[in-house]
């Protein structure tokens, strides 16, 4: 019968009398043991006079401790036999239990630790952009998505105060956390350094010497800075050792050139600022090579001659993002995502300001806003035309411009609008460098869809084989010279670009 | 100008079913134009739609027109269209109505 219990003993690793108990066949008698050794003492002291090992897998793991007999008779064989086999099963069971809770030890850990990486994911976005900068005439679009749940690429805009927007593009070497430390770091001092410079070799060179001093010594950090003056279409740039931008247009692709050490490696850097003009219809892209450097099965890289490929076919789309990104993956399709991937796009959609007449060159001929009621595209289409006027517009083309107001007023009331006479339409009229520019604007949700509009299978049509109806959007294409869609928070706009006169 | 109400009238001869429009061809035209043209099913003979009082046809006018030639095309009856604008001969040819029927010169009418 057990009548009183101890602390149990600790015996430390290091303690020579685990060493003994190990090398012991059974059952040990301290009395017969002579050690220093703390823990035999405090057994000693605990009046333990037996100590049964157990002994899993060449592992002490654990002892049964036995103190005097009731009967004070030492310890018999039959006892010993008995105390070596129960030892022996139970020492498998005890190594199993502690297995068992050092799983669920490291299952909490790894828990915690993903939840610390959710938490470090949810920070690291909100040090992204939560909006994209509005510019009328241009268009601005942005994705980002790391290799793992942190990562160290990032991307900003920082509006100046005198209208004009930095731009910036940056990867941090390696992913993962230690990559986004130094990504947050880095993303202040450069947000810090625009208040101080306009001139993106200023902003990149005050960055280095601010990073350099906290940076790790094997680390650093590319960067492409741009300042964009909307009004002018000029882009001034500098670059730390980052991916080059690509400009695309009818004309082809183009890459924008500057080199520059990147951040981070050497203090008293300088940057050459090089200019460039973004002409209205082209797009700018500026990418981290998580995208150049995704890899495919077959171990093959994306490569830029692949990425020059797809700008020169799909440029013009609406959704470019949307465009490399399904080549992207189908590309890499079946291969874990290596690097993070952040892509910005900057478009120049036009010359003319809708809302404003501003910009030079341009007239503005006036706007108005008309409830959503069905019929009233007919009213759009008559204001229009009066303001359109007298611009001198051959009136073959006034009137193909008219039916195309008329369409496009038609699907902002209707599917912009839902017909709630409530929400308006706005229509902004323009004449600029020869062209009437007409912005009919909606409050829609949901984007136009005005893109790749196929031609209305007029035989299915007339068999009934398909709606009579259909033939908006088409037309709209079809009439006009240019129709430019964009989405802004208000809703989806739809820009008509009519030449006075036909190109000869 | 101003949005002009739909309506329509049949004059018709032994050879022809002639529809004539006024007014605006677009949404609140549709009821107008099934009326029209049950007044004329049934016969046999071409029918002549004639534009030459209407100076405003939008996507769902297109719609319309394309529904009534395909319950003529069912029947085997020729369409004629009148008085067209050259504005809307276009649009005829954009939206190739210009294949299925037949556009008749302003000379003629």
């Amino acid at each position: 019968m057990i009548t009183s219990f101890s602390e149990p003993t600790e015996i430390t690793d290091n303690d020579p009398l685990a060493a003994y108990l190990l090398a012991a066949a059974g059952p040990v008698e301290l009395d017969k043991v002579d050690l220093d050794s703390p823990a035999l003492r405090a057994l000693k002291e605990a009046q333990v006079m037996l100590v049964v090992p157990l002994i899993s897998q060449g592992e002490l793991v654990g002892t049964i401790n036995l103190g005097r007999r009731l009967s004070d008779q030492p310890y018999s064989t039959d006892d010993r036999k008995l105390l070596a086999g129960l030892a022996s099963q139970v020492a498998p069971a005890i190594r199993l239990a502690q297995l068992v809770a050092e799983q669920q030890a490291e299952a909490e850990e790894r828990e915690r630790i993903a939840h610390e990486l959710e938490v470090a994911a949810l920070i690291q976005q909100t040090l992204l952009p939560k909006t994209l900068p509005e510019i009328p005439g241009w268009e601005i679009d942005a994705y980002y998505r790391p290799a793992q749940a942190v990562g160290g690429d990032f991307y900003d805009f920082v509006p100046l105060e005198d209208g004009r927007y930095v731009i910036l593009i940056g990867d941090v070497t390696g992913h993962g956390v230690p990559a986004a430390l130094v990504m947050a770091s880095c993303r202040s001092i450069l947000r810090s350094a625009t208040q101080q410079h306009s001139d993106p070799g200023a902003i990149l060179a005050t960055t280095n010497e601010a990073l350099i001093v906290d940076i790790p010594p094997n680390m650093f950090v590319t960067c492409l800075c741009a300042v964009l003056d909307p009004d002018t279409s000029t882009l001034r740039f500098s670059n730390a050792g980052h991916n080059l931008p690509y400009a695309s247009s009818s004309d082809g692709v183009t890459e924008l050139r500057a080199t520059g050490m990147p951040l981070g490696l050497m203090p008293d850097m300088q940057y050459d600022v090089v200019e460039a003009t973004i002409e209205p219809g082209t797009a700018l892209l500026l990418s981290s090579d998580g995208l150049t450097e995704a890899h495919n099965p077959e171990r093959e890289m994306y490569g830029f001659g692949r990425l020059r490929e797809l700008l020169e076919h799909s440029y013009s789309d609406t959704d470019l993002l949307k465009s490399i990104l399904t080549d992207l993956d189908r590309f890499s399709q079946g291969v874990e995502q290596e690097d993070d991937v952040t892509l910005v796009v900057v478009r120049h959609t036009s010359s003319a300001r809708s809302s404003a007449a501003t910009f030079s060159g341009v007239t503005d001929l006036g706007s108005f806003e008309i409830p959503s009621v069905p019929g009233s595209e007919r009213v759009v289409m008559d204001r229009v035309l009066e303001m359109v006027a007298s611009v001198g517009m051959q009136p073959d083309r006034l009137q193909r411009l008219g039916s195309a107001v008329a369409e496009a007023a038609m699907n902002a009331i209707e599917h912009g609008n839902k017909n709630r006479p409530e929400l308006t339409v706005s229509v902004f009229v323009a004449v600029n460098d020869g062209a009437v520019h007409v912005s009919i604007a909606d409050k829609g949700t949901s984007p136009a869809p005005l893109t790749a509009v196929k031609e209305p299978d007029l035989e299915a049509k007339l068999e009934g084989l398909d709606t009579p109806r259909g033939w908006g959007l088409f037309l709209i294409e079809r009439l006009v010279d240019e129709v430019i869609t964009s989405q802004t928070d208000d809703g989806n706009v739809v820009e008509l670009v009519m030449r006075l006169e036909a190109k000869t | 100008m101003t949005t002009t109400t739909f309506s329509w009238d049949v004059q018709s001869s032994e050879d022809d079913a002639v529809l004539v429009l006024h007014g605006d061809i677009n949404s609140t035209a549709a009821s107008g134009f099934e009326a029209a043209y049950a007044q004329i099913e049934g016969g046999t003979e071409s029918i002549v739609i004639d534009f030459s009082d209407t100076d405003f046809i939008n996507s769902t006018g297109i719609a319309l027109i394309v529904s009534l030639l395909a319950k003529a095309r069912a029947a085997h009856r020729p369409v004629i269209a009148r008085g067209l604008t050259d504005h809307y001969r276009e649009i005829f040819d954009i939206t190739r109505l210009s294949d299925f029927l037949t556009i008749e010169d302003p000379a003629q009418t």
